[in-house]
């Protein structure tokens, strides 16, 4: 008589508008095993979690678990059956304290809490997984690393037994990765089953027991991970033999057309974000720029656009200093800008495809004579630049927000582009996070039109968190960590190992690029 | 001078209650995310009311019906803002310009009598049109009252000065000692992730409202018949709005609210003061327009960010939640 796994989730078919995410999956988790579920990003990983987790219902399909049909409708379920969830944004009350935060919701606790009791029994649970936690602590206090460790001990106190692991080392620093993966490994020693989300196939192999390949919402196999490698799990991830070339000419770099200097600037949350940033990007030049997001990529390129505010330092474009100046001044220097997050920060929803086409060029001529929209111009244009940017919409008269992320983004292509004042190409192109939440053939197009004006004389600041994406159409590498540029290197002579060894601020090398 | 430093201190202990038992309240609802801008409305008919009710039944009934019509004007804004989602400024101020129309309307010379008789319509002919109500008769602590100084300042007030002082301990160690309390904050700071782990969202929400409300319309009753039971359409002037920025000197604190209360009523008094000895014709003014420029600096501060993070506004103050967005 074999046990019943812990989880087994039969058949499960889910559907976002206009994408299949998960497709007739089937996934079991046993007692006592690490899963690793590994798969691109957009292959269907978390959409299933969040399936087991109670955050999406699935169209179709069953669990179970511990053998018994499970109708999970909401996180609640989830955990009084014993599931836990970690997400990759962690769920916390910064103001609270690491007790308050754990014991929520607890009827446990009594009515009057028993602080003291609570913290001692937190405390002792921490350190049964080798972590030191101080359950007085408020939250904002924490680093992310033990922030994440609240977080798991939040299923764990709530006797989970069920684990789920959203891309747990994305935040962390190596040592805490290797701390994780010890309790991770002592969890499973208990008894308890852990899903360890990753697209790391390092980590697959140095945590897990068996792993599950995911791709394009389907499983594609699973395997004890002592009987597969590295190798094997890419050509499962990808499904075939990865980077498709893009042609790119043979040129020399020009001029600089942007010079960073010393640059210091502050994050949001007032904290230095900038900590004295040297770049230079050229004529004829993709500079990528490469880093484990939030290290100060996003405060880098507003500030160059003008959207932030300098605290020191220069930024040079062209040859005119234009630190601390409007948006507009640069713009109108021939600078392009693909903002991150598409949708919030680089159109307007509501208007129409055709007005946010506009929304740089509409003010200059020809489309505008002093105060008046020339309409008509506009129009003929929005024709030309749907077609040249094969921007697929019923109409230039339709919402924006209509069309798919793929579309947006090829509208703000275009208008960023082609909307460069008195005509010509743009002196420099700021792309930052371009290709992020795009399938294949957008992200094709985007790196393609980059390369492209980059053959026409644009410099191009290509700021990404895919170092394939950037080694494959960048002439030069710049690694950013910690608001810090920690060397530059050409692509041809990167070694990608040095490369993610500087990403995550392990060693300090800089080289002349 | 210690008789009257001694006047000058009880006074603003009794000035004092009218704002702690306002923003005591306010500070349950807004811990559970729920600015109540209806505050001003809710006291002034807590006011007016307590006039009316305390005419036709006495004291006690005034004082039990008051709190139910409070509770019930902070159900339209509870319903509003947590069930229907609605923009919780426009709604509260709603709230307050119905509430300063109504106690206007229900007080008003020519309405009041009949408003009187329908509540009780064996009122003698002189009640109908007295501008007055008896006042709640002041507890003195046996033993305690007759200390110098502190007796007179501490322990000789009515009923509602005590209760609001043992109501800002209770609050303060419910609101940081018990569990309801910790549900509480953190429905105000982040309701989804309290949603997932079983709290109540929307029902905490409506508490802590009503809540907001019954101590609402408590405040504006003590003034009346605790303070000045001499009736002035619109006597409550803004103190409603003082209470929502005492909230936020207070950093969402009962036990905080009873300084600042202290501080505001002192100020108050101490303007009484200045006004009887005769000193200037505007120098009154200009005191009694400190609480509203205090007011209007707190309220500005609190759009910084940097300020909301280090003084602790409840991230999802304001923010109307559901789980369908999350």
């Amino acid at each position: 008589m074999s046990e019943s796994p812990l989880v087994l989730m039969k058949d499960i078919v889910k559907r976002f508008p206009g994408v299949l995410a998960n497709d007739h999956v089937t996934f079991e988790l046993r007692r006592g095993e690490v899963h690793a579920l590994l798969g691109e990003n957009g292959a269907g990983k978390t959409t299933l979690m969040n399936i087991l987790y109670g955050l999406y219902k699935p169209d179709s399909g069953e669990i179970y678990v511990k053998g018994r049909k499970a109708n999970i409708r909401s996180p609640r379920d989830a955990i009084r059956l014993g599931i836990g969830m970690v997400h990759q944004h962690f769920r916390l009350i910064p103001t609270h304290t690491v007790t308050e935060n754990i014991i929520l919701g607890l009827k446990e606790a009594g009515f009057v809490i028993n602080y003291k009791k609570m913290n001692e029994e937190i405390k002792r649970l921490a350190e049964s997984y080798g972590w030191k936690i101080n359950p007085d602590a408020r939250m904002w206090q924490l680093s992310a690393g033990e922030k994440q460790q609240v977080e798991i001990l939040k299923a764990l106190y709530r006797k989970a037994e069920i684990l789920i692991l959203d891309e747990p080392t994305s935040v962390l620093t190596p040592q805490e990765t290797r701390a994780l993966f010890r309790a991770v490994r002592r969890m499973a020693e208990e008894g308890k089953g852990v899903i360890f989300i990753t697209h790391k196939l390092e980590e697959v192999m140095e945590v897990s027991d068996r792993v599950t390949v995911m791709r394009k919402g389907r499983v594609v196999v699973t395997k004890n991970t002592r009987d597969t490698n590295p190798q094997e799990l890419a050509n499962y991830m990808v499904g075939r033999p990865v980077i498709f070339e893009i042609e790119k000419k043979e040129l020399q770099p020009g001029d600089p057309v942007a010079v960073i200097k010393d640059l210091y600037a502050m994050s949001d949350k007032g904290v230095l974000a900038l900590k004295g940033v040297n770049l230079e990007v050229r004529r004829n030049e993709i500079l990528g720029l490469a880093g484990v997001t939030g290290n100060g990529q996003v405060e880098l390129v507003e500030v160059i656009t003008g959207l932030r505010k300098a605290v020191k330092g220069r930024v040079i474009i062209d040859g005119k200093d234009v630190t601390n100046r409007s948006p507009r001044e640069i713009m109108e220097l021939g600078v392009a800008y693909i903002p991150p997050e598409t949708l919030r920060w680089g159109v307007v929803p509501s208007l129409r495809v055709v007005d946010n086409l506009f929304l740089k060029a509409y003010r200059y001529p020809p489309f505008s004579k002093s105060a008046v929209i020339d309409w008509k111009k506009v129009y003929e244009k929005a024709e030309e630049l749907i077609r040249e940017f094969e921007i697929i919409t019923p109409s230039p008269f339709v919402k924006t927000r209509t069309l798919s992320g793929g579309n947006i983004q090829r509208l703000i292509l275009a208008r960023e582009l082609s909307g460069i004042i008195g005509g010509g190409v743009p002196k420099l192109i700021v792309a930052a996070y371009p290709t992020k939440g795009l399938d294949v053939g957008a992200t094709e197009f985007v790196l393609k039109t980059l390369v492209k004006y980059r053959d026409m004389g644009s410099g191009v600041l290509l700021v990404s968190e895919d170092l394939e994406e950037i080694l494959r159409v960048s002439d030069r590498v710049a690694v950013i960590f910690d608001g810090k540029i920690m060397g530059v290197f050409k692509s041809s002579e990167a070694d990608i190992e040095e490369i993610g060894l500087l990403m995550a601020g392990v060693k300090e090398k800089a080289k002349a690029g | 001078m210690v008789e009257w430093l001694e006047s000058v201190l009880a006074g603003a202990v009794q000035m004092g209650t009218v704002y702690l038992l306002a923003s005591l309240g306010e500070i349950y609802a807004e811990r559970s995310g729920i600015l109540n801008l209806g505050l001003e409305g809710i006291m002034i008919m807590g006011a007016a009311l307590s006039f009316l009710f305390t005419i036709a039944y006495g004291h006690l009934t005034a004082l039990i019906l008051v709190v139910i019509v409070g509770m019930l004007l902070s159900l339209i804004l509870a319903v509003m803002a947590v069930s229907l989602r609605l923009n919780q400024v426009v709604v509260g101020l709603a709230l307050t310009l119905f509430g300063i129309g109504m106690s206007g309307f229900l007080t008003h010379p020519t309405i009041r009598g009949s408003v009187l008789l329908h509540l009780n319509p064996d009122l003698p002919e002189t009640a109908l049109i007295i501008q007055e109500a008896p006042k709640l008769p002041e507890i003195p602590i046996p033993g305690l009252a007759d200390i110098p100084l502190i007796g007179p300042v501490l322990f000789k007030h009515n009923i509602l000065v005590y209760l609001a002082l043992i109501l800002s301990f209770a609050m303060w160690f419910i609101l940081f000692k018990t569990r309801i309390g910790l549900s509480l904050r953190s429905v105000g700071e982040n309701p989804a992730m309290a949603d997932a782990l079983g709290v109540n969202v929307a029902l905490v929400r409506y508490l802590a409202t009503l809540v907001g409300g019954a101590l609402g319309a408590l405040a504006g009753a003590y003034l009346f018949i605790g303070f000045q039971p001499f009736w002035v359409e619109g006597m409550t002037a803004g103190r409603g709005f003082i209470a929502l920025a005492l909230v936020i000197l207070a950093t969402w604190n009962p036990l905080r609210a009873i300084l600042g209360s202290l501080l505001f009523g002192g100020v108050e008094v101490i303007q009484f003061r200045l006004q009887l000895i005769g000193l200037g014709a505007q120098a009154p003014q200009f005191v009694l327009m400190l609480p509203y420029i205090v007011t209007i600096v707190a309220l500005s501060l609190l759009s910084f960010e940097s300020v909301k993070k280090r003084i602790g506004v409840p991230a999802a103050l304001g923010i109307p939640y559901s789980r369908e967005e999350v």
